[in-house]
């Protein structure tokens, strides 16, 4: 093992990819010759040359739709959004067409292609550029949607959801490109599976569950419990779906008691759905009602103390796992 | 600025007096930006004053405006005080979107500024809306639409071009090409030997303009403007000019070389307009730095404004997503 970037992560990931299988290319705005706009295709134009690694116009829709026309016939495209957040410009292409083909062709057609970008709030962009599109994207059968928050998912999942024979979304979280984390080296092949959630801590009296850029959330968040006696157990859902039921269940029937913080909104979010499941299949597991913690129902205000009142923080997650603890 | 008789023209000197407080408060912008008094994504101006000064100074102040995220100077040239452009971008109440949409999302509603719009290519159709409800409700103003060279690539441009055609809508879409979108040259995204072509595949009269010349931009808008008063129609003008920051503050830009930037800033269009007027008699030098250092007084003073100003209040928050206050 070895420390690396969640940028390297994405770019080994990639390059390995683009090694191993020559139907596989990458292809967005500023992905070649200016290396992606938050440097994550690196050098890789360099090495794969413009055939594979192509830069486009700014025109979300007619490359996200090339893409799954490619992925019709056979080739595995990789269409990078330079943010989720412009990946509405090619809402039609992802929900329509991606994952709509295979049911509509009664089979004939999958759709091999991974969608991937930075999502999710980042620092003081406004309304239009902060987007969490998680749970839009989650809620379309047919897509598998997956959120990586540390460089050895980053890397392992993206691997897996280029082999992957349907359409998947690789969410990666905008403010973690520079977080670092252990990594297996470069010839050990790492791939991580869609839907398997993974505890990133062990504890005994909360459940935490969480992903992307909420899991250095909720580890920092555990870290100060635990001073005060109260032991956190957190759930890093990896994937939103396929989701990891038994995971959660399992981590559920052990602490009894269950916050979920999410970056999306509350309505219609990823936690009222991991809730639902929750009190669906293990009612009685359950000591306290469920809490939630995610952005206010508000589309994002520019103001740097607005966007802190809106998002997700400690103050906030501390206080709900103190409610359902009845601490 | 006040409003325009039909046949008259805005004063020169005046307008000369516009580009220098834009480019004044971009810098000041820049400086305030890497003191982390300025958050997120800022876009800066320098380089292009001349277009949107020239095409403001051949409309009337009830006519409208939109444009997309570089938009400052589109704020200041619909008469947006300094101080209100700088609050915003400090992310203040008295800002001229109450600090809740930043450098990008700039509105003026009284003063006709539609926005400040950060989805590359999704303002043209709003644009068009705009003039449609002119046409609509049948009156002779007109719709300025500015956008960049990298927004004529995306669908929302070409369907919003082919229905203002359709419905012979009153606007002028106007492209300040740049020559970059972010770091992709036109060469590389456009399969067009010129931009102005665009507009022929709609059928709408297009024009070429030297953007670093205040006057042939203002002289080629109001010509236009004219003929769109007199029947309504869609016109296109490309606009040639040069931004002479990077795409965004966190750009270095080394996709161009020094020379090409050395080039165009010898064809500034402040010296030249100043140059133009001196040469006239219209203007003397100690006119043109008494007005200098009045816009760079008037920015300065909008930093202590902005620097001064209330925070918008967390008790507000929920108050601005749905309009009469409604909560769902
Ligand atoms: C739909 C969408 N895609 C990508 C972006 C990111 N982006 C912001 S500005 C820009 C370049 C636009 O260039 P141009 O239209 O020429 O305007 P200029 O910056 O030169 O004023 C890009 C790619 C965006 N804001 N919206
Ligand atoms: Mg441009």
């Amino acid at each position: 093992m070895r420390e690396i970037t969640y940028r390297q992560a994405l770019n080994e990931a990639l390059a390995e990819e683009l090694e191993r299988d020559p139907n596989v290319f990458l292809m967005g705005e500023e992905v070649a010759e200016y290396h992606g706009a938050y440097k994550v295709s690196q050098g890789l134009l360099e090495r794969f040359g413009p055939r594979r690694i192509i830069d486009t116009p700014i025109s979300e829709n007619g490359f996200a739709g090339l893409g799954v026309g490619a992925a019709m016939v056979g080739l595995r495209p990789i269409i990078e959004f330079m943010t989720f957040s412009f990946s509405l410009v090619a809402f039609d292409q992802v929900v329509n067409n991606a994952p709509n083909m295979f049911t509509m062709s009664g089979g004939q057609f999958n759709i091999p292609i991974t969608f991937r970008g930075p999502n999710g709030p980042a620092h003081q962009l406004g309304a239009t550029h902060s987007h969490a599109t998680e749970n839009f994207y989650a809620s379309v059968p047919g897509l598998k949607v997956c959120t990586p928050a540390t460089p050895r998912d980053a890397k392992g999942l993206l691997k897996t959801a280029v082999r992957d024979n349907n359409p998947v979304l690789v969410l990666e979280a905008e403010l973690l490109y520079s977080s670092k984390g252990m990594v297996e080296p470069p010839d050990e092949e790492l791939l991580i599976p869609l839907g398997k959630a993974e505890v990133k801590r062990e504890g005994s009296d909360v459940s935490v569950i969480c992903y992307a850029q909420t899991v250095p959330l909720a580890l920092k968040v555990a870290a100060q419990l635990e001073e005060e006696d109260i032991s956190a157990e957190i759930v890093d859902l990896r994937s939103i779906k396929p989701l990891d039921e038994k995971a959660i269940f399992d981590s559920v029937a052990k602490t009894h008691r269950v916050v979920i913080v999410e970056q999306d909104h509350p309505f219609c979010g990823v936690g009222a759905e991991v809730c639902y499941r929750i009190q669906r299949n293990i009612f009685d597991e359950i000591d306290a009602p469920i809490l939630r913690v995610s952005q206010e129902d508000v589309p994002m205000p520019y103001n740097e103390r607005l966007e802190k009142a809106v998002l997700p923080n400690a103050d906030k997650l501390l206080a709900a796992v103190k409610q359902v603890c009845y601490a | 600025m006040t409003a325009m008789q039909p046949g008259e023209q805005r004063d020169e000197v005046e307008m000369l007096s516009l580009m220098l407080l834009i480019r004044r408060f971009e810098e000041r912008a820049s400086q305030q930006y890497q003191a982390q008094k300025v958050g997120g994504f800022c876009h800066l101006y320098i380089g292009q004053e001349a277009v949107v000064a020239g095409a403001v100074a051949a409309v009337r102040d009830d006519d409208y405006i939109i444009t997309a995220y570089r938009d400052h100077a589109h704020a200041l040239a619909r008469g947006t005080s300094a101080n209100a452009c700088m609050a915003e971008l400090f992310g203040k109440e008295t800002g001229c979107s109450r600090g809740l949409g930043g450098s990008m999302h700039f509105f003026n509603r009284q003063n006709h500024m539609y926005g400040g719009h950060a989805i590359v290519g999704a303002h043209v159709p709003l644009a068009v809306g705009l003039a449609f409800a002119i046409k609509y409700r049948d009156e002779d103003r007109v719709t300025l639409c500015f956008f960049g060279d990298g927004a004529i690539n995306q669908g929302s441009f070409h369907e919003a071009l082919n229905l203002a055609a359709l419905y012979k809508l009153p606007i002028v879409f106007i492209c300040e090409n740049n020559l970059f979108a972010m770091g992709t040259s036109v060469k590389r995204s456009t399969s067009l030997k010129q931009i102005v072509d665009r507009a022929e595949g709609y059928d709408i009269p297009g024009e070429i303009v030297d953007g670093m010349n205040f006057r042939e931009v203002r002289d080629k808008v109001a010509e236009i403007v004219d003929s769109i008063r007199k029947e309504s129609h869609p016109a296109f003008v490309e606009v040639r000019t040069y931004r002479y920051r990077g795409h965004s503050m966190s750009d270095p830009a080394s996709y161009r070389t020094k020379l090409e930037l050395e080039k165009y800033r010898l064809d500034d269009p402040i010296t030249r307009l100043r140059a133009q007027l001196t040469r006239e008699g219209k203007l003397t030098n100690e006119q043109f730095d008494l007005l200098d250092k009045r816009s760079k007084e008037m920015v300065l003073a909008s930093v202590k404004f902005a620097e001064a100003s209330p925070q918008p209040p967390i008790e507000k928050l929920h108050d601005f997503t749905y309009a009469d206050g409604a909560k769902p």
